[in-house]
């Protein structure tokens, strides 16, 4: 799950680099929402259900081709941004004709900021890499072991 | 008389003109435009069937946004 104080701090941080962004939401493929520039928790949650809808019918374009990883549209009330990490996703709105490449910019970096931590899966990964190079060493081992007798 | 009539009918005509001009640049402002994990770009103009249904969901994200 997304730690929701980073996910705060990054918003805030967002908005304090970007005074093009009048709002964004941090949440995850469920709709769950990590962080949000909105204070009310339920405007937040209608806005992550919104973009994750956006999203999806996004999705339908193009379907089974390629990832769909952004998407940028342009009203004339303004524009909405989606960028999609994996499980994470970040919506934002800005006013019209936005700089586009700065906007994605900045959602993507503040994206990679709120991403958790690789904390449990590496280390199993590490063990049964270790594992496997002990096995490996002893199997290393064993040849110099027969050599001796016959080097004798 | 027929100078000023003149002008009423060209200030009127302008105005027609320049409305007429920012209505099509508003309606080709709309538009939708895709990113994919392979670099490819589609981009939906107004009147597309895709940007016919990302379009209102967009404009749904931005009044979620404000109200």
């Amino acid at each position: 799950m997304l730690p929701a104080m980073n996910a705060q701090q990054a918003l805030a941080d967002l908005t304090e680099i970007s005074s093009q962004i009048q709002a964004a939401v941090v949440f995850d493929e469920k709709g769950k929402v990590a962080g949000s520039t909105l204070a009310d928790p339920g405007r937040a949650g209608g806005l992550a259900r919104a973009a994750a809808e956006l999203l999806a019918a996004a999705d339908q374009v193009k379907p089974g081709e390629t990832a769909l990883t952004q998407l940028e549209v342009a009203t004339a009330e303004g524009s909405v941004f989606v960028v999609r990490d994996g499980k994470n996703r970040i919506a934002a709105t800005t006013g019209s004709n936005p700089t586009v490449g700065l906007v994605f910019y900045d959602l993507k970096s503040t994206l990679r900021n709120v991403k958790p931590a690789p904390t449990k899966r590496p280390p199993t990964a590490g063990r049964k890499k270790t594992a496997t190079a002990a096995k490996k060493q002893t199997a290393a081992r064993k040849p110099p072991a027969r050599k001796k007798p016959d080097a004798s | 008389m027929r100078r000023s009539a003149a002008a009423i009918l060209g200030i009127l005509g302008g105005a027609l003109v320049g409305a007429a001009f920012l209505r099509r640049q508003g309606a080709q402002r709309d538009r939708a435009d895709l990113y994919y994990e392979d670099g490819s770009m589609l981009s939906l103009t107004n009147g597309s069937p895709g940007a016919e249904r990302l379009l209102p969901l967009a404009r749904e994200v931005i009044r979620k946004s404000r109200t």
